[in-house]
């Protein structure tokens, strides 16, 4: 019986989704930790998340939790729940998780919060506004509290223990699986990960057409190792793939170099790349938020500047 | 085929937000219905035009959001339904999917549609507790419909590094991404058209909610600066910028 109990996803290359890691590891300063691991490949990211801190892993390796969306899983949580009694149960803050949390929130009657950036104690949880210029310390009650945390909130950092693995048993009715996965698509981008890369080169909607986001792959191709990203609204627009998101609802990112072109900087964008070491703004209008943020900010036209950037690294590189 | 769809009337986003104490400000500032849940309302109109069928828009908020769904009116909506009371301000998103729920089990549906989040407050589960409330399955970011003939419905959702179809029996929840279609413009007819259609105020009591059903869990405790990002060197491209980013990438030594 933890203090906490971190939900933990099986990323789709079967290994321990990072975040998770991050969440042990923050919150094993905050209570005594166990974690809970669904779908095919639990097992076997149990000894992982016992090295980053978990006690206990519980782990189920059924299809069911991969092949049906949210229900089994919320389900199978709400039970360990009831039978475990956390104080605080984590999550990270993406869609499958925020799906199972919000259906675990309605099933236990227990207050949810989602974006948290940091965590202070098992009531209290922060989260940033404004583009993350004001730090939000929110209160919650009852027990369990639901907290999603946004990924690369913390460090991972192993706390060099071992977990012991307990099978989960758990009986799902076919009334829960109705919402059944019959295809998968991948649509990755080609190219370093995007939350891995030291350098992140993103477009929005100043490089005005699709076309363009091809002299972001060449300056990506010139500079080597770096990643190409951009902000929700070309992928809404279906200029690139969501894979490319950067932002509030897509992925964080904290390279070591990042360059904005044509980005005005619109809060669902900042809070996924203020994080960044260095920012480097490239954007028509001089009052565009990006560039309160950015070391360097050009004002001016970013279909201008790419191609001679990419002779410049170019020529530079040799 | 009867669709509610979840509407919110948020502040403009193109206004730089202000805080009113430890709440977002709201008396007094111009509101905007959430420019995601056009998405939504467009969805279910597009349904209904294939299959027939009714579509209510459903939200909760002080009086003022009556404009959003005036707005969703006007684009085509056939009536919505309004949960205002005072005992609301400052709900969470559990608080928020009950009152729904009670809202949208009192008119019956076939289908639910929301947005993936709302732009204000950017929580994401409000679809999934909303689902699980209604006892429905729930084909959350959705991006495109790929069919719904009354029964089944069946979308492509959209995943971290790609997309799942899914289909799922009726009656169901969706809730829809910005790449799922685009919004109609209201016409001039539709806007004075939605003066005339219904639109529902309830409260509370009308719900059958009791106090307990709708006791907000969590509050502001503490709000602070967050450490600044300094603005650097700003530039105009006078044709030079482009050595000067290399510069500068050569200086962070990634080139």
């Amino acid at each position: 019986m933890a203090d906490i109990l971190v939900y933990a996803e099986v990323g789709s290359d079967g290994s321990a989704d990072t975040t998770a890691l991050e969440l042990l590891t923050k919150a094993r300063e905050l209570g005594s930790v166990d974690a809970v691991a669904l779908g095919p490949g639990a097992s076997s990211i149990a000894e992982k998340l016992g090295e980053h801190g978990a006690g206990k892993v519980f782990v189920n390796d059924d299809d069911v939790f991969a092949d049906y969306v949210a229900q089994p899983a919320a389900e199978a949580l709400a039970q360990l729940v009831q039978q475990e009694q956390p104080q605080l149960v984590l999550f990270a803050t993406n869609y499958e998780s925020r799906d199972v949390a919000g259906r675990l929130s309605a099933k236990l009657g227990a207050t949810l919060m989602s974006n948290a950036t940091g965590l202070v104690d098992l009531d209290t949880a922060q989260t940033a506004i404004f583009g993350g210029s004001t730090i939000v310390d929110v209160k919650l009650e009852g027990s369990p509290k639901i907290v999603l945390v946004r990924p690369k909130s913390f460090v991972p950092e192993p706390s060099g223990g071992s977990a012991s693995v307990e099978q989960l048993s758990v009986e799902i009715s076919d009334d829960l699986k109705k919402a059944k996965r019959i295809e998968r698509h991948e649509e990755a981008a080609s190219g370093p990960r995007l939350d891995q890369a030291a350098v992140v080169i993103s477009g929005g909607r100043g490089l005005q057409e699709p076309d363009n986001f091809k002299l972001l792959d060449e300056l990506a191709d010139a500079i080597g190792g770096a990643a190409v990203g951009a902000t929700r609204a070309v992928v809404d627009a279906g200029w690139v793939p969501y894979s490319y998101q950067i932002g509030q609802t897509g992925i964080t990112v904290k390279p070591g170099v990042y360059l904005a072109f044509g980005i005005s900087g619109a809060t669902q964008h900042i809070v996924g790349m203020k994080g960044s070491k260095r920012i480097i703004a490239v954007n028509k209008d001089e009052e565009a938020p990006i560039f309160q943020l950015a070391d360097l900010g050009v004002v001016g036209d970013a279909l201008k500047v790419l191609p001679q950037l990419i002779e410049e690294v170019k020529s530079r590189k040799g | 085929m009867n669709i509610a769809v979840c509407v919110k009337h948020i502040p403009d986003p193109n206004v730089p937000p202000e805080m009113d104490g430890k709440r977002l400000k709201r008396q007094g500032v111009q509101g905007v219905l959430d420019p995601g849940d056009e998405y939504g309302v467009e969805a279910a109109l597009q349904l209904k035009e294939a299959q027939g069928g009714e579509v209510t828009l459903v939200s909760m908020g002080p009086s003022q959001a009556a404009e959003a769904i005036r707005r969703g009116l006007s684009m085509g909506a056939d009536k919505g339904v309004l949960v205002t009371d005072d005992a609301l301000a400052g709900a969470d998103a559990l608080v928020t999917a009950r009152v729904l729920a009670a809202a949208i089990k009192r008119s019956g549906f076939d289908l639910v549609i929301a947005g993936v989040e709302s732009t204000d407050g950017y929580t994401g589960t409000l679809p999934s507790t909303l689902a699980e409330l209604l006892g429905v399955p729930g084909l959350t970011t959705t991006r495109k419909v790929v069919s719904c003939d009354g029964s089944t419905i069946t979308v492509e959702r959209q995943t971290a590094d790609g997309y799942h179809v899914v289909e799922c029996p009726l009656p169901a929840l969706i809730s829809v991404t910005g790449s799922v279609n685009e919004p109609r413009y209201a016409s001039f007819k539709g806007i004075m058209a939605a003066k005339k259609k219904p639109l529902e105020t309830l409260s509370l009591s009308d719900l059958g909610l009791d106090s307990d059903g709708v006791a907000i869990k969590q509050e502001v405790a503490e709000l602070s600066k967050a450490e600044e990002r300094k603005a650097g060197e700003i530039i105009e491209d006078d044709g030079a910028a482009a050595k000067r980013i290399a510069d500068f990438l050569q200086e962070a030594k990634v080139i």
